[in-house]
């Protein structure tokens, strides 16, 4: 196994071992897959709109490149600045150019995980810009110096009991200021108002971005992302190019199914469709081509960092994913070990695939064996991308660079070669039905060798039958012959 | 609706072939009781879904093409006593040899022909069951291929519910997977434990003395957590329930 597999292995077994984890992973999990059943339940024709969310992304992938070029001239033709970052180091390259040349030292972000994935706030605090996370989830992961545990519930992985905690010894928080939950909800939003007023930059991530109009889409249910994103003078707005849709009419599609898919709800509370910065209106263009509202400038910087390279192969589905997270709510693994077992930005199914997806198999794909293929995720993903199929095409890619473990290697070309000649298949279980009924303890094996010790660690194993189902079956037609 | 066949082909599975021969043998009386003559093709093995699953695609080929082989001697039905490996057969084999122009056809003409048993009983034959009129409670659990990839919710339910009536206990979190997995369970142990841990916990809560799947693999996962725990409930697979008590 590799490093990286087993350390993957040991935050698994931590997690495990963590009763609290279990019972917070439980209770919000839980909330979130029957929100979504729910809400779904709510729609006319709940298949026919994921179908049509799956068309607007399956589209837009489809012809990426051209989408993509015809989302930047339109972006710019309404006053938006557009810079295209290859990997993570020129986004943060980028952005903290951005907020250097124009002497910013306090930036304020609403929850994106493209700028988890960039390490954005580590580098911008390097340049000297102070960065604030504005959603409340993620204002407790930075108070923390902790990492989101899901893609839509950064602290899925806290308790209210924890977050209090946390706000009286950071924040000096009074007993009454955490006495409950809206307490500590207007503690932070005291705290991070002022902050808001200050800051010189927004920084805020994309949902979807649409071809045709140059708009960006950025939904949010705390009202930060209106704040971030109209207040500062400068906003900078972090795109994973994958998220455009063609069109207006797509954007629409996939909220139908977004915030269903999210938090069961019908929308999200604030759904902000922005299209370039503030522009004086009445000029040549006429009045329509006014917009009083917004930031001075309006950086949109869409970011590869891999995502291209899955163009074509196996794995391109997955770049439909518009990050809703609702197959880690409804997995049963993640349920069980929550987000930060998976060590990367995105955790769960889609994570599985993503991590392997955009920074190679060689250390990610054992996340990918982290599923019994239940098929769960593919149910509840809206825009029905087959995971488990995904999670198949990164297995093959790793067995296919030897980087299974060495056991699974050896044994595997023994059992093809036993299953593809049916004399040997009968001889090999005739033996090991005698060889089970000298280990065998009142019909049940106990204890397994190797890597088997897995199985009976918690579980007994049968033993095989004297005789098979097969040879049992010919004797009996013979027999009544 | 298929048109009632004279005859299938009975594909039993490893599991069933080598660890579950009574959920087998069931299958068969089952059928016959239907009026369908049971062929058992004599060089069945596996269907290489551990192969599949574990990302050795050319083995699982291999092993794909010697199943496809000992289930086209004629073109009858296949029956499958299990929702995971008919749904290999059904969903997975024609993907995995789409490149193979010898068995690429013949892998979707068996996918064609192809069922569940429960499926079988219920879609095609739309069998009517004698009603039992006493016998354990029952807890049906849905296996995770079998609802998912081929779609089997009502199918088990009905049957299930013809032969034991309200004898059939309602199962808590009934379609959360109980951690089976194949090599999940090995290579995920504490993961896979878990989650049995769970499952055996809604079962022991519904009250009932056996708890059914179309599947024996998950039935000897869940039957292995069972009988370590010392439980009183047992597993048993839907066609032994079908069967009734007299059947070997």
């Amino acid at each position: 196994m590799t490093d990286a597999a087993l350390a993957f292995h040991r935050r698994i077994d931590t997690a495990l071992a963590d009763a609290g984890l279990r019972r917070a992973l439980t209770l919000t999990t839980g909330r979130l897959a029957s929100g979504r059943t729910g809400a779904f339940g709510g729609l006319a024709d709940a298949e026919a709109s994921r179908q049509e969310a799956r068309l607007a992304r399956a589209s837009a992938v489809a012809r990426l490149d051209s989408y993509l070029d015809r989302f930047a001239s339109a972006a710019a033709a309404r006053g938006s600045t557009v810079h295209w970052a290859e990997t993570a180091a020129d986004a943060r390259r980028i952005i903290t150019g951005i907020a250097n040349d124009r002497g910013i030292r306090l930036a304020v972000k609403s929850k994106s995980m493209a700028t988890e994935e960039v390490e954005l706030n580590e580098a911008l605090e390097h340049a000297g810009v102070r960065v604030v996370e504005t959603d409340l989830g993620e204002f407790v992961v930075q108070l923390g110096g902790d990492r989101p545990s899901h893609i839509i519930t950064p602290i899925i992985h806290l308790t209210r009991q924890d977050v209090a905690a946390l706000f009286r010894e950071k924040l000096g928080a009074a007993p009454e200021e955490v006495a409950d939950i809206p307490a500590m909800t207007a503690l932070a939003r005291r705290v991070l108002r002022a902050e808001f007023l200050r800051a010189g930059m927004g920084i805020s991530g994309v949902n979807l971005a649409v071809a045709e109009t140059g708009s960006i889409c950025v939904v949010t249910n705390e009202g930060n992302g209106r704040l971030t994103t109209t207040l500062p003078r400068v906003h900078v707005a972090l795109l994973g190019l994958e998220r455009i849709v063609p069109t207006a009419a797509d954007l629409a599609s996939v909220l139908t199914v977004l915030a269903r898919s999210a938090t069961g709800q019908a929308s999200s509370v604030y759904t902000n469709v922005i299209t370039g910065p503030r522009r004086r209106g009445g000029g040549r263009g006429g009045p329509e081509t006014g917009d009083p509202d917004g930031p001075d400038e309006l950086h949109i910087v869409i970011l590869d960092n891999g995502r291209s390279r899955l163009l074509g192969t196996p794995l391109s589905e997955i770049l439909y994913c518009v990050r809703c997270g609702a197959c880690l709510n409804v997995c049963p693994v993640y349920r069980l070990i929550g987000g930060h077992a998976y060590g990367g930005v995105y955790p769960g199914p889609v994570g599985s695939v993503v991590m392997p997806g955009l920074h190679g198999v060689e250390g990610w794909s054992e996340l990918a064996h982290a599923s019994s293929l239940c098929g769960a995720c593919r149910d509840a993903c809206p825009v029905k991308i087959d995971l488990p199929h995904l999670l198949l095409a990164v297995r093959r890619e790793a067995a296919a660079r030897q980087l299974a473990p060495l056991w699974i290697r050896a044994a595997m070309p023994v059992y093809a070669a036993v299953v593809t000649r049916p004399w040997l298949y009968r001889c090999v279980g005739r033996a090991a039905a005698r060889l089970a009924r000298v280990v065998q303890h009142e019909g049940w094996i106990r204890r397994l060798p190797g890597p088997l010790g897995a199985w009976t660690a918690s579980r007994d194993f049968p033993i095989p039958a004297a005789r098979s189902f097969v040879e049992e079956h010919q004797a009996r037609k013979a027999a009544a012959r | 609706m298929t048109p009632r066949p004279a005859r299938v082909q009975f594909f039993a599975t490893c599991l069933v072939d080598q660890f579950f021969p009574a959920a087998g043998h069931a299958a068969v009386e089952v059928l016959e009781r239907c009026g369908i003559e049971v062929h058992v093709p004599p060089d069945q093995t596996c269907c290489g879904q551990p192969a599949f699953n574990a990302g050795f695609a050319e083995d699982a080929a291999a092993m794909a093409r010697a199943t496809i082989d000992a289930l086209s001697r004629s073109t009858e039905p296949v029956v499958v006593p299990s929702g995971s490996c008919a749904d290999m057969i059904i969903n997975h084999y024609p993907e995995l040899l789409a490149g193979d122009a010898a068995y690429g056809p013949k892998a979707k003409a068996l996918a064609a022909r192809t069922y569940e048993l429960s499926q079988f009983l219920v879609d095609v034959l739309g069998v009517d069951l004698p009603a039992a009129t006493a016998g354990p409670s029952l807890a049906y659990h849905a296996s995770c291929h079998g609802l998912r990839g081929l779609g089997l919710r009502e199918q088990p339910r009905r049957l299930l519910r013809a032969v034991a009536g309200d004898r059939v206990a309602d199962l808590p979190d009934a379609e959360t997977c109980c951690g089976f997995g194949g090599l999940f369970a090995i290579k995920m142990g504490p993961v896979s434990s878990a989650m049995l841990e769970s499952k055996l916990d809604a079962i022991e809560r519904s009250g009932a003395d056996v708890v059914v799947a179309t599947d024996v693999s998950c039935l000897m996962h869940i039957g292995g957590g069972l009988h370590r725990r010392g439980s009183r409930v047992r597993a048993r697979h839907i066609a032994e329930v079908l069967a009734g008590p007299n059947h070997d």
